[in-house]
């Protein structure tokens, strides 16, 4: 990372840590905004982030490591989440899944080269009376098929 | 949209933003708890812990501060039922919330939502600034001067364990969702080592209709043991999925009828947590006292191949541990490699009456819900379903 980049991200935690005070209690807060902004939590971010809430950087990726929404290595612009439990499942995610891969030529749990969309299968997203579903970056969809799932990926594209 | 609002008789019947909190301020602290106890409302969540209990014993607790948190982390497979409460009846619940504060003496609120439903967030947050002006939140609540009281949101990042009360205030104060050892209890010794209540989104919203109508008129609904009403959150095969307010102690195969499923082969109660009933078994009813459930109901029909159900939740315990203790880390590894031997035609009955007792140890030796419940569709499943599970596998 370049100073300059560095310091941009300082500035941008020491924001975060006044928004939610520096108390451990802010830590998740503090994570999910770098997360959303930048979709992961680098290091310097980390170590940052445990100087100003005066914590353990490994005590910051423990706790990153264990939620699912949270990661410390970068992914794509998109994160395309589909849902792979049982109701989902049911209702066809598998032929989903595949017109997906297909269509950006990666597996789930890879990235595009352009680094736009990354694929993941997740955990019921509480939409199982309109399976499949899938979450890309925070917004739902419902109700796929093969096709429409495509349409939504090349409407992003 | 599929779902069944303003269809029901006691949670969706009407409500005014507002009403509740104005008739509890003119209630002595004292005459709500034991409104609520007459109600006998068991918490909505699934555990069915008697509501009025715990607020009465976080009221009871002596601290400069206490907290009133709403899970909102409804994480269990086939659950849907706080999605819709929370987009369309959130006066139910911040009213709840309010009184509840109010009850035990606490300034201060807590919404714990799950990050899949992120997307909720802005609007519940534009709901309270609302509330703010109609002066149902914040200083001097209705012009009383001595109640103050506020609610934040907080976001979950994805994790099912999070949904168990130690392990969503073990998250708020941000640590890893890693439930605690109890006692001591959250309503002594909770968020911040302070008294706090945590109830679920419909408990909330349970108890705003019956401070507003009486404990009577919510006991003429459902059983005398599980009294009101419940929320389902029903998918799986059938005409109308959606959530659907029942009144306690419903038949299943009623259920079955009016959600328009046929050919239906097993429903799953209450999520991958929950157990799996086979056709002779639906005329048993949906209660605390006979199969409980936080409201999520899977339908299969005949077509559906019951191993791969039970391969489905598997994965998905194994990958929502919490991996704090080794009953369930473990635990849950070992069933769904049985589930893996089974498909492939590699086991010895022996070895599957070995894992079926695992599962009975991982019940009683797991230290929070998750690991307890976990073995519940690997016993019921394989047992409920031998025939066609292992006549099978013979063919393949
Ligand atoms: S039972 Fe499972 S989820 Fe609960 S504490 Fe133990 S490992 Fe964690
Ligand atoms: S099973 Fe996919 S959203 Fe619930």
């Amino acid at each position: 990372m370049l100073v300059l980049e560095k310091n941009t991200m300082t500035e941008e935690i020491e924001k975060l840590v006044e928004k939610y005070g520096n108390l451990r209690s802010s830590l998740l807060p503090i994570l999910q905004e770098i997360q959303s902004v930048h979709k992961y939590i680098p290091d310097f971010a980390q170590q940052e982030v445990a100087r100003l809430l005066n914590i353990h950087p490994v005590e910051v990726y423990s706790v990153i490591s264990f939620y699912t929404f949270l990661n410390t290595k970068p992914k794509g612009r998109y994160l395309v989440r589909l849902c792979k439990t049982i109701s989902c499942d049911m209702q066809g995610k598998q032929a989903i899944a595949r017109a997906i891969e297909r269509e950006l030529g990666i597996s789930f749990g890879e990235t595009t080269k352009d680094n736009k969309f990354t694929l993941e299968y997740i955990n019921c997203l509480g939409m199982c009376d309109k399976g499949p579903a899938m979450l890309i970056n925070n917004k739902v969809y419902t109700k796929l098929t093969p096709e429409k799932a495509i349409q939504i990926i090349n409407e992003i594209q | 949209m599929t779902e069944r609002s303003g269809n029901g008789k006691v949670i969706f019947s009407e409500y005014r933003r507002g009403e509740a909190i104005k008739k509890a301020l003119t209630m002595t602290r004292e005459e709500i708890l034991l409104e609520i106890r007459e109600s006998k409302l068991k918490g909505r969540g699934g555990a069915g812990f008697p509501t009025s209990t715990k607020w009465m014993l976080s009221a009871a607790a002596v601290a400069d501060e206490k907290y009133v948190i709403c899970n909102a982390d409804e994480g269990e497979p086939g659950t849907f039922k706080d999605r819709l409460l929370l987009m369309e009846y959130p006066e139910l619940i911040f009213d709840g919330m309010v009184i509840a504060g109010y009850t035990i003496g606490a300034k201060k609120g807590i919404v714990y939502l799950r990050g899949e439903y992120e997307y909720l967030k802005e609007q519940l947050e534009s709901y309270l600034e609302q509330m703010k002006t109609d002066n149902l939140l914040g200083k001097a609540i209705l012009n009383n001067k001595e109640f103050d009281f506020d609610v934040i949101i907080r976001l979950g990042s994805g994790a099912y364990v999070c949904g168990e009360e130690t392990a969503l205030i073990e998250s708020l104060e941000g640590f890893r969702g890693e439930a605690r050892n109890r006692p001591p209890y959250p309503v002594n010794t909770g968020f911040q080592g302070k008294p706090t209540i945590v109830n679920n989104v419909e408990t909330f919203a349970a108890v705003t209709h019956i401070i507003m109508k009486g404990s009577q008129w919510f006991k003429k609904y459902g059983t005398d043991k599980s009294t009101g009403s419940k929320l389902f959150s029903v998918s799986g095969d059938c005409d109308k999925p959606g959530v659907y307010e029942l009144p306690m102690g419903i038949r299943i195969s009623e259920l079955l009828k009016i959600v328009g499923a046929k050919n239906t082969k097993a429903v799953q109660v209450g999520g991958a947590s929950g157990i799996c009933l086979p056709k002779s078994q639906f005329e048993r009813t949906l209660a605390y006292e006979d199969v409980p459930s936080g409201g999520s109901i899977i339908i299969f029909n005949e077509s559906r191949n019951m191993l791969k159900v039970l391969k489905n939740f598997m994965e998905f315990f194994v990958e929502e541990s919490c991996g704090q203790c080794t009953p369930c880390r473990i635990g849950n590894i070992k069933l769904l490699e049985g589930v893996n031997m089974i498909e492939s035609g590699n086991y010895t009955f022996k070895y599957i009456n070995q894992l079926k007792e695992l599962g009975k140890t991982m019940q009683l030796a797991s230290k929070c819900g998750l690991g307890q419940s976990s073995p519940n569709p690997f016993i019921s499943i394989l047992e409920n379903f031998s025939e066609e599970i292992f006549n099978n596998s013979e063919e393949r």
